[in-house]
């Protein structure tokens, strides 16, 4: 993979060409924090790729690193208290976390780019919508302002704001929790990425507003194309939009699995229980099972597989022995090691 | 059908919005608008709607936290509103509240000993001075945390085992009524399922009766036998939980059951979806007629003029009250019904005990093994619990009367 492709284009800027539409791939990726009480090990060896235009969801409850994931990619950790002892991002072939700080911010906008959940706290407050969005475009494309409010306000269109022309000098505090939602998405794809994270973009939002927010999102996703990475505790969600998903625990990839495969026979016990503990709409006499306990303490993720002290098929070698994520059926991988029997079961 | 315990009747609520100077009132922001129902003994009735519905404020209103513009509540038959001080506060031993936010509704500066001994400061004749320590420790097992955590302060918990101390603090002096303001929101969805079975077991041993308020409507289906959906501060459905799920009449209700989505993939692309246009109205200027009128696809001139009075409605075929002039239900989920299907008990399990020390690095080590009969001594206790109905005698007195304490599970 070190033979790249990158070449300058016209313009001398770096240009990003996908192999065998591979766009990013993440190799063995620690993550850790130092802080005043100790080392926190947010990510702990995390691999994974994504390929052009599909969708592929990072499951996993508070603590399991999956937003930690997504802000490496983005390099937008503070650093300090975070450092990446290990691992690869690679772009189109090329380390993100090798490249030198300038190429990288070249990069977030036109290639990679990032929505959050609180869009209320991730604009700013004092700027029109319309200046933020066009930010983008006077940035990286220097272009001037009135055509790039032009730009902005094509874009407040296109993530269907009603009276966009007359909205963009509107501030974000006068629009709903759903329409500003929307204009962090047209900030997100202003520059058209080739990579959309998307980090818990509907938590905070109700469920029709959620509807329309996701469709809104598969519909730009189909357009352009784009690789979503879509990181959600939601499982009902991740059930209407992915493609591929990779559930996280205490910071290491349990599983990973095609969408069908997955919710049809889970191959780790933590996704057999979470899919038991989660209450459907459609069923009705429904006995709710939980999965007792709570995700480790990330200064303290016990020996041994980190689910074992919460898990009802535990043996003694899941305490001493680290799982390794390992395909145990075409396609799907399981860091179990007794992932036949889950699949089984 | 039982006994009704508590009972709203047209429930207003309206907040002055205030401007200038002067601090004119300019308007009024119509929280509730107008709620009635009723709420039998033991069951749980699910309060559904999408934020500014008004379902917290009702909630409030339920427990007289707020004083209502106009209507009335009464707890079996006894008119709270217009009760004194005293009265309210004696009806209140009746009502309690359990709060979303496990960390912001405990104080910090309490050991969780205060936190649930708190209510028997004021309500002092339940329990004697000495008992009651040991009260709060029966309490605490109650609710499945361990009772030696008695000194402990909220921080020392995780989110759910501060649930837990919210819940055993609404249920220390034995209410009737439990309001519970989106108890489970602000879990993780494995931490959820413990919390929703340690209520379902408390109601079963109890006797209590739940208003559950919450905006997620897979969990408001799982644990409710009646279910009232609101939008705008007015109730637009209420009924029997499979009726609203199977046979919803009323287009909000129709919508807003369409856009759940649902944890199977191979329902994707064939789950009807009904996309409502825009946002919800403000409610300081609610939109004439039926709130819902300017969002419905329905929409005659007759809901732009008369406001549909919430009602069993013969031609919608329906058989629970609808607020819709064109009521008529429509199949929006399939359901299948579970009841028989057992878990596999390898993975997770419907035990309510609180496993939270287990591999979290909290509390004190190793103190989580999976603990398979928790129930025997749990519904010892709760025969107990009934026995302090008796103010004044001895508090772990084990009820004589077979019928109470022991309920079928």
């Amino acid at each position: 993979m070190t033979d790249t492709t990158t070449r300058p284009s016209a313009s001398g800027e770096t240009e990003y060409v996908p192999q065998d539409g591979k766009l990013l791939e993440v190799e063995d990726l620690h993550v850790e924090f130092h802080t005043a009480d100790g080392v926190a090990k947010a990510i702990n060896g995390v691999s994974f790729d994504l390929h052009q235009g599909e969708s592929l969801a990072i499951l996993g409850e508070s603590g399991s690193g999956k937003s930690v994931t997504a802000q490496a990619i983005m390099g937008i950790l503070d650093m300090p208290p975070a450092v990446i002892p290990g691992g690869h991002i690679r772009y189109c072939g090329q380390d993100l976390l090798t490249m030198p700080e300038e190429q990288r911010r070249k990069t977030r906008g036109p290639e990679v780019s990032m929505i959050f959940q609180d869009a209320l706290s991730a604009l700013n407050p004092v700027f029109p919508v319309g200046w933020q969005i066009a930010e983008m475009f006077r940035i990286h494309r220097d272009m001037n302002k009135s055509d790039a409010l032009e730009q902005a306000v094509r874009l407040m269109e296109r993530v269907q704001i009603p009276g966009a022309k007359d909205r963009v000098k509107a501030y974000p505090h006068q629009f709903s929790g759903g329409m500003r939602q929307r204009i962090m998405i047209a900030v997100a794809i202003a520059l058209d990425p080739a990579v959309l994270i998307a980090d818990e973009p509907t938590t905070a939002l109700d469920v029709t507003v959620q509807a329309q927010i996701m469709s809104l999102l598969e519909e730009l996703q189909e357009e352009r194309q784009m690789g979503l990475i879509l990181i959600t505790h939601d499982l009902g969600v991740v059930a209407d939009v992915a493609d591929r998903i990779a559930v996280m625990y205490a910071g290491r990839l349990v599983e990973k699995a095609d969408v069908h495969d997955l919710y049809a026979s889970p191959a780790h016990p933590y996704t057999r229980g979470l899919l038991e503990s989660i209450p459907r709409l459609d069923q009705k006499g429904q006995t709710l099972a939980a999965i007792g306990g709570l995700p480790p303490n990330l200064m303290r993720i016990p020996d041994g597989c980190a689910f074992n002290p919460r898990c009802r098929m535990a043996q003694d070698r899941c305490r001493t022995e680290v799982p390794e994520l390992r395909e145990v059926a075409p396609g799907r991988l399981s860091a179990c090691h007794f992932a036949e029997e889950v699949i089984d079961a | 059908m039982p006994e009704v315990v508590l009972s709203a009747q047209d429930l207003v609520k309206h907040y002055p919005i205030k401007k200038g100077v002067l601090r004119r009132t300019v308007g009024h922001v119509k929280a509730v608008d107008g709620v009635s129902f009723d709420l039998h003994k033991g069951e749980t009735l699910g309060i559904v709607g999408e934020s500014g519905c008004g379902k917290s404020t009702l909630g409030r209103l339920l427990m007289r936290l707020e004083e209502p513009t106009a209507g009335s509540v009464s707890f079996e038959g006894q008119d709270f509103s217009g009760a004194s001080a005293r009265d309210t506060r004696r009806l209140r031993r009746n009502i309690q509240i359990v709060f979303q936010d496990p960390y912001t509704s405990l104080n910090p500066r309490m050991t969780v000993g205060d936190i649930v001994g708190e209510p028997f400061e004021i309500h002092t004749d339940v329990v004697p001075k000495g008992g009651r320590r040991k009260r709060v420790q029966e309490l605490l097992d109650l609710v499945g945390l361990n009772p030696e955590h008695i000194n402990r302060y909220p921080h020392q918990f995780s989110g759910g085992q501060r649930q837990r101390i919210g819940i055993a603090r609404g249920i220390a002096l034995n209410p009737r009524v439990l309001i519970c303001d989106e108890p489970v929101s602000a879990l993780d969805v494995s931490v959820q399922a413990q919390v929703v079975n340690l209520m379902e077991k408390l109601q079963d041993e109890l006797g209590l009766a739940y208003v559950f308020i919450a905006h997620d409507l897979s969990v408001v289906r799982h644990i409710s036998d009646r279910v009232g959906v609101m939008y705008l501060g007015r109730m637009a459905e209420l009924g029997e939980e499979d009726e609203i799920y199977a046979r919803p009449t009323h287009p909000y209700t129709q919508a807003l059951l369409s856009a759940v989505p649902v944890p199977d993939p191979t329902l994707r692309g064939k789950r009807e979806q009904i996309v409502l246009e825009g946002d919800v109205p403000s409610p300081a200027n609610p939109p004439s007629g039926c709130r819902f009128h300017t969002r419905c696809w329905k929409v005659q001139d007759r809901c732009r003029e008369v406001e549909p009075e919430l009602e069993l409605r013969e031609d919608g075929a329906g058989r629970h009250m609808s607020a819709c002039h064109f009521a008529e239900p429509r199949v929006i989920v399939e359901t299948t019904d579970v009841s028989d299907q057992k878990h596999d008990d390898r993975f997770a399990s419907s035990d309510v005990e609180d496993l939270s020390d287990a591999g979290a690095g909290m509390g004190s080590e190793g103190g989580g093994e999976t603990t398979d009969s928790p129930d025997a001594s749990v519904a010892a206790r709760a025969e107990a619990m009934d026995g302090d109905r008796h103010v004044g005698e001895d508090p772990v007195r084990i009820s004589e009367d077979p019928s109470e304490g022991e309920r079928p599970r």
